[in-house]
């Protein structure tokens, strides 16, 4: 069921709502309808075409519009780039102010406070700062205010009270320069200014960076096509891609983006899926064939029937599932939380204590000053931004990444989890194999040619509907070799079949029914043994009482299995085959594939309990599987990885759905997980140190001892870069390659 | 004479801090209709403590005006939501509270808090 937004013009009372309330919910379809007079809004439950809901709100009398999503990233960006600017503006201001005042200042050409004109530029260069901190700082101290006023206390108090302290002692001193010794007669606006000027230039760099940081996201959210071409009664049209409605016929041209999801139900072309499978080949698709919204379409033309619209959608869905795992946390990054939730007020805690200390045992001569600038860079330095965001915008970049592979991690858990993974399971078919049976080889006898003796088996088993013979049949249709006319089609039990192909005597079976039938198989009976111990079903043909050769047929391997648990024990891991197959069939697989471990005959339901076992021994496991059977066993792993096509994702089902088809996903994600596990911990750690060493450092532990003490600009300078270290040691995440 | 006095008035501030940031609590809002309304601008959320009856589906409407990116995100971490904030916009999230308690939400950095207060109903046994 859908939802649509409407925003509604003409409302005006309690009437005009339950009129148009009365409206939408008469059109079909609709399951509830309600109107918010406050919002001027209608929300709309039901499968039903939004152009049908405007109709009926206009025939009401009211007119209404489609409300778009949040998802039109053009506005947001805008909307981004403007308070960008504004950040800026902000900090030039500042820098216009403070800078001339602190380069004067160090050469020593301003003017002392004990002249009047010296007094009086003081007191106007005091207004000119305070212009700054109301213009370029205000948001700091409203910031401030209005959290304090909730029992709350967050960045902005900290800055509001390191640079309001500066103004206001500085101001002090120029109006009542006798309350201090001369020698400690030094305003600090040029450091209120500077400050604010940048934090404001940091806050615009760190927004720069964190645009970034979700370009995944918005590479997905590109991929929705913002039209669609449709068939409406004969006519076709381009329509908003919020307006195409359920069952309607969409006509996709060369080269164009896939509006919705559905089925073609007329035409074929080859359509590339890779960026939602991160596979690079396209696929085949023909009438009957599922396309889901986001892909393009190669060279063919086609039309099909759209299935599932706007959020329903394979593509909004993964949207939706790469958001919710982009702002979810794993453990790892709870203790940051707790002490980022405690942060500001202790740090504003320390900052009194460092001023009473200085007050009290610091020099007599400069003790007021050293106090009141000590507490204002300890204020200023303290940074609990890049505590906070540690986790997270690594976390954002990770999980972008991997849906940039085509892998969806479900959230942060699970993304920390994989990568300390020290077993992974694999299911057999459809997971290390292709799960259906395909021709892998053909040997001919005599003179006989593959092509040909394909033809005469595929004719022969046309009718049938064995997964073996479809096997067959799918492989001649694969070499384009054209069928013979079948007159008789006899299947014999547990042996084979035999068929008339265009007059001829056909037998397609096993050695006894040859046997049985005088065949004479010799040339070819070692061969076929050999194909028994890899795993494969051969099946001798005979044409006319003629041996012509073997057709095997096996679940083939997938091309890149072998190479992807290659990858895995080069990971470190342990890999485990996991099948309800005989033990042949499965150490045949396993021996192909170089896994050493295999647990064969295994029921699906006994599957979750092999993982427990292993589970019990101290390992944390991993199972492969496709998602369905598997489902127990997925679940009950510490991580379960679900292989999908891109089309029939069992997106519900895993911790970690791998789009594409490929075992390499598995790998992928394990890179991913320990290279965004390792940034969150540089990023925490850095964070750490920075504040447990800038803190005490800001409060001057170090004067004691070597006579330093921080000037409270480069606390200020070091305090807005600390976060964009943090977001941009995330972003390197991004140049993260697969398969290396 | 001063020297005391100073002194005097540092602690008075550090106990101050103690007192309004972490023992002190803002006064919670009761909730009278099934959606509230929540601003999110200047740092914080207004109202910054909701009461709502445990069990019962609210819905928060959440009105960002507040352009930081600190504010694009709210976090109710026990309750498993994570919502993006889109600016000049209100989003709804619908919660139940499953049992009585606090229920913190945050910004991402946990810089913007507020919590919902889930009470047991007038009158049901505990």
């Amino acid at each position: 069921m859908n939802t649509t937004r409407l925003s509604l013009s003409g409302i005006t009372c309690a009437g005009c709502v339950s009129r148009v309330e009365t409206a939408l919910n008469n059109v079909e379809g609709v399951v509830s309808a309600s109107v918010n007079l406050a919002e001027r809004t209608a929300s709309v439950e039901g499968d039903v075409r939004p152009d049908e809901l405007i109709s009926a709100v206009v025939g009401a009398g009211y007119e209404a519009a489609v409300l778009r999503g949040l998802d039109d990233e053009s506005e947001k960006e805008a909307a981004e780039m403007a308070h960008y600017r504004r950040l800026l503006r902000k900090a030039l201001i500042g820098a216009v102010v403070g800078v001339p005042l602190f380069v004067f200042g160090m050469a020593g050409l301003l003017p002392e406070l004990d002249n009047t004109a010296g007094r009086i530029f003081w007191l106007i260069t005091g207004l000119a700062t305070l212009g700054v901190l109301v213009y370029s700082g205000g948001h700091f101290f409203t910031g401030a205010f209005k959290s304090a006023r909730n029992h709350n206390a967050n960045m902005d108090t900290l800055i509001a009270l390191g640079t309001g302290t500066a103004w206001l002692f500085s101001m002090v001193i120029v109006a009542w320069p006798e309350w201090v010794p001369v020698s400690a007669q030094h305003a600090y606006f040029e450091a209120a200014a500077i400050i604010i000027a940048l934090i404001n230039f940091g806050a615009a760099l760190e927004m720069r960076a964190r645009g970034k940081t979700s370009e995944a996201i918005k590479r997905l959210i590109g991929l929705q096509p913002k039209t669609a071409r449709v068939i409406r009664d004969g006519t076709e049209m381009d329509i908003a891609i919020e307006d195409v409605g359920l069952d309607e016929t969409i006509r996709v041209r060369p080269g164009e983006r896939i509006a919705v999801d559905g089925v073609i139900i007329e035409g074929h072309s080859t359509v590339d899926e890779s960026m939602l499978t991160g596979e690079p080949v396209p696929v085949q698709k023909q009438q009957g064939d599922e396309v889901v919204a986001g892909t393009i379409n190669k060279l063919g033309s086609f039309l099909f029937q759209a299935r599932r619209i706007g959020k329903d959608t394979v593509l909004s869905q993964i949207i939706e599932m790469v958001r919710a795992a982009q702002s979810s946390k794993p453990a790892i990054g709870r203790l940051a939380d707790k002490v980022a939730s405690v942060f500001v007020p202790t740090v504003m805690i320390v900052a009194v204590v460092t001023f009473l200390a200085w007050f009290n045992f610091g020099p007599a001569e400069q003790g007021v000053t050293l106090a009141v600038v000590t507490a204002m860079t300890v204020l200023i330095i303290a940074c609990p931004c890049a505590l906070g965001l540690a986790t997270p915008i690594s976390i954002m970049v990770g999980v972008g990444k991997a849906a940039e592979f085509g892998i969806l991690i479900r959230n942060g858990d699970a993304l920390q989890q994989t990568g300390r993974l020290d077993t992974i399971i694999l299911d057999k078919t459809g997971t290390v194999t292709e799960g259906a049976p395909s021709v892998t080889e053909i040997i001919p006898a005599g003179d006989w040619s593959e092509e040909q003796i394909l033809q005469w088996s595929a004719s022969a088993e046309q009718g049938s509907e064995h997964p073996l013979a479809e096997a067959i049949v799918i492989a001649a249709n694969d070499r384009q070799i054209s069928l013979l006319e079948t007159e008789r089609f006899a299947a014999v039990a547990g042996r084979g079949v035999e068929a008339t192909v265009d007059g001829k005597e056909v037998l397609l079976g096993n050695q006894q029914l040859m046997r049985e039938r005088n065949i004479d198989i010799s040339s070819i009976v070692d061969a076929a043994t050999a194909l028994t111990h890899k795993a494969q079903t051969p099946m001798f043909v005979a044409v006319a009482g003629n041996a012509a050769g073997i057709i095997s047929v096996a679940d083939a391997i997938k091309e890149d299995s072998k190479e992807a648990i290659r990858r895995l024990y080069d990971l470190g891991l342990r890999v485990v085959l996991l099948t309800g197959d005989n033990e042949a069939t499965a150490k045949a697989v396993a021996r192909q594939v170089g896994i050493d471990q295999v647990f064969a005959d295994v029921l699906p339901k006994d599957k979750a309990e092999m993982v427990a076992s292993l589970q019990q021994q101290g390992q944390l496991v991993g199972m492969v599987g496709d998602g369905i059977n598997d489902a127990p066993a997925l679940a009950r792993a510490d991580v379960g990885f679900a292989i999908g096509t891109g089309t029939d994702v069992a997106i519900e089902s895993a911790d970690v759905t791998l789009m594409g088809g490929s075992l390499h996903g598995v790998s992928d994600t394990i890179r991913i997980s320990r290279m965004t596990v390792r940034n969150i911990k540089q990023n925490l750690f850095g964070a750490f140190i920075y504040n447990t060493l800038g803190i005490p450092v800001a409060a001057g532990v170090l004067f004691p001892f070597i006579g330093i003490l921080l000037n409270p600009m480069i606390a200020g300078g070091a305090m807005a870069m600390s976060s964009l270290t943090v977001v941009s040691n995330a972003n390197r995440l991004r140049f993260l390659k697969a398969r290396s | 004479m001063n020297i005391v006095l100073v002194n005097l008035a540092g602690i008075a501030v550090i106990v101050i801090i103690v007192w309004w940031f972490w023992m002190s609590q803002p006064t919670a809002q009761r909730a009278r209709t099934d959606v509230i309304d929540i601003l999110v601008e200047g740092g914080t959320y207004t109202p910054p403590r909701i009461e709502v009856e445990a069990g019962k589906q609210v819905t928060l409407r959440f009105l960002r005006k507040d352009a930081s990116p600190c504010a694009e995100k709210v976090v109710f971490d026990k309750l498993g939501i994570n919502a993006d904030l889109a600016m000049g916009e209100s989003t709804d999230i619908v919660v139940t509270p499953p049992e009585p308690g606090e229920y913190i939400f945050t910004c991402q950095m946990q810089m913007y808090r507020g919590s919902l207060v889930a009470r047991r109903e007038a009158g049901t046994p505990s």
